[in-house]
């Protein structure tokens, strides 16, 4: 009876030198993302040359190559891929930075004052789950078919996360270091800004991530505004005519933008956020 | 500044935390009445729920008394200030300054130049021994040299007061012996006022040169003790042989013999609810 009991019981190794016994999930895993990766792209390979999809459905990584070999020297949709791409990069930066200046101290105000807090939260509230699909054609009416609109659109997406990450940010202050600061003839604006700010940072710039990852997710949605050029608007006119190809390849290309500002928001976490989990 | 000017008077305390019904309302200190001169070292001793941190809290204005009032050099405490520093069982440092600038912090809030906040905050750490410390991280700092900062950083807004809330708590027994005797170092090297909490009987005796025991339901202080251990200590040297002195040992036993009172006393009225 007991020796099955124990058979259940998954062996577990001795730990290695260094290491500590039975931490869940411990240890490098890199590698093996990179082993994922490459048994993706494999796994298209095989079954797009091999002729088990048909190319509509899934166009085969050289037929991607091409496109964008094509989109990159003539050009599709008329315009080159370097010209979508810097319109589609100017519209989610434009919003992210609008939305780092206005969200990131109106959250902070939210968590410093029940004055902010009663004004925005349930304004925040109540758009945050609404999809930007339904209030397009609000902002359509609103503010026309332009170049502002589109960014508009992006900055709501990225507001409410990014404010909300500020909010909550201010918590991670504990009342021990205001009390000490104020012990040192500090004033309420020192210890906001000398105390406060520095303790949400962390979580301030996990808000960035989060809001520049739904910035990408609300670009498709925005070039639907009468764009003619956009790595979005590239896609979607793509779909029209079922050049899976160039949709495919647009997806790459804002996967990779998107994961290159991502890599480079959290390198700068660790450069300017050392403590960050230490204390 | 004389003596006279820096005297802190508690004159008639109370304070009453209200509860949702009156009924609830909890009487966290009655008519508390205290003086600290200058140079004094104070510690305040009791069961836990003896008021003896909301004390702390209204020395620091963190809190304002229900009745009675706290004044210091003749001034009515309104708020928390820097004539009254504060060390925290906790260390409430800043993780993003290094130890240098978390000293200096005080001075830069009230606009002191660069030159003087770094020779003020210098002359502090050395006194704590942080000298080659400077550049470190907090968070690459021992929980006794964290207490350290944080005794230096109370200081370098040369306050007339120290207060101090159980600031070794959470220390190690070895650390807390020696930071013991180096904070009679500090005090006798500051001559400043420094009121100190502990629930540590040994603790109390050995650092204070008066120790008021306080006792819970309501918060009041029930016995008073002038003590001179910590001057035998700085004239001698010798911690060790002064706590296991005889002497030491039966003022301990005598103080745990009231606290425990105190504790058996709580204990009957929880079972009684």
């Amino acid at each position: 009876m007991s020796s099955f009991a124990l058979s259940l019981v998954p062996k577990a190794k001795a730990a290695r030198a260094g290491k500590v016994y039975g931490a869940p999930g411990d240890g490098y895993s890199g590698h093996i993302s990179i082993i994922t990766a490459l048994v993706l792209f494999g796994a298209w390979f095989l079954v797009t040359e091999a002729g088990w999809v048909k190319p509509l459905f899934l166009p085969s990584p050289i037929a991607v190559y091409h496109k964008f070999i094509v989109a990159a020297t003539d050009g599709v949709a008329n315009s080159t891929l370097w010209e979508h791409t810097s319109a589609s990069l100017t519209r989610v930066f434009g919003a992210f930075f609008l939305a780092c200046l206005t969200a990131i101290p109106i959250g902070i105000w939210m968590g410093v004052s029940r004055i902010g807090r009663g004004l925005f939260d349930p304004i925040i509230e109540f758009y945050r789950p609404l999809p930007p699909l339904a209030y397009l054609p609000l902002v359509i009416i609103w503010l026309g078919i332009g170049e502002f609109p589109k960014i508009f659109l992006i900055f709501l997406a990225i507001f409410a996360p990014m404010a909300i990450a500020a909010r909550s940010g201010v918590k991670s202050v504990s009342i021990e270091q205001i009390h000490a600061a104020y012990a040192m003839g500090g004033t309420q604006g020192q210890i906001i800004r000398h105390v406060i700010l520095k303790a949400a940072l962390p979580e301030i710039f996990t808000g960035m991530r989060i809001g520049i990852g739904v910035g990408w997710t609300t670009l498709v949605a925005a070039e639907m505004i009468a764009a003619d050029r956009g790595l979005g608007f590239m896609v979607l006119n793509a779909a029209q005519f079922l050049a899976s190809d160039t949709v495919i390849m647009g997806i790459i290309v804002i996967g990779v933008f998107a994961f290159a500002f991502d890599l480079l928001i959290r390198y700068l976490e660790r450069l300017l956020i050392p403590w960050k989990g230490k204390i | 500044m004389t003596a006279q000017m820096e005297r802190l008077k508690v004159d008639n305390v109370s304070l009453t935390y209200p509860g949702l019904r009156s009924n609830e309302a909890v009487v966290a200190l009655k008519g508390v009445d205290l003086t600290i001169e200058s140079g004094e070292f104070v510690v305040a001793l009791g069961a836990s729920g003896c008021g003896k941190t909301t004390l702390l809290n209204l020395l620091a204005g963190f809190m304002s008394p229900s009745d009675g009032e706290i004044t210091l050099g003749g001034k009515r405490i309104l708020g928390p200030g820097a004539d009254r520093g504060v060390v925290f069982q906790k260390h409430a440092l800043l993780p993003w300054l290094n130890v240098i600038e978390n000293t200096a912090f005080g001075l830069k809030l009230q606009h002191v130049g660069k030159a003087e906040r770094r020779e003020r905050a210098t002359r502090n750490l050395a006194l704590v021994g942080l000298q080659d410390f400077h550049n470190h991280m907090i968070y690459h700092l021992s929980g006794g040299m964290q207490q350290r900062v944080g005794v230096a950083r109370a200081l370098t807004c040369d306050p007339a007061m120290l207060l101090m809330d159980e600031p070794m708590a959470a220390l190690d027994a070895l650390t807390r012996e020696s930071i013991q005797e180096l904070l009679l170092k500090v005090w006798e090297h500051t001559h400043k006022m420094f009121f100190f909490i502990t629930h540590s009987v040994e603790e109390a005796l050995f650092l204070g040169s008066r120790l008021i025991v306080m006792s819970p339901r309501p918060g009041r202080i029930t016995h008073t003790y002038e003590l001179d251990f910590n001057k035998r200590f700085l004239r001698e040297g010798n911690a060790r042989a002064i706590k296991s002195s005889p002497d030491f040992i039966q003022m301990r036993e005598t103080i745990l013999g009231i606290i425990y009172g105190d504790e058996r006393e709580v204990s009957k009225e929880l079972i009684h609810v």
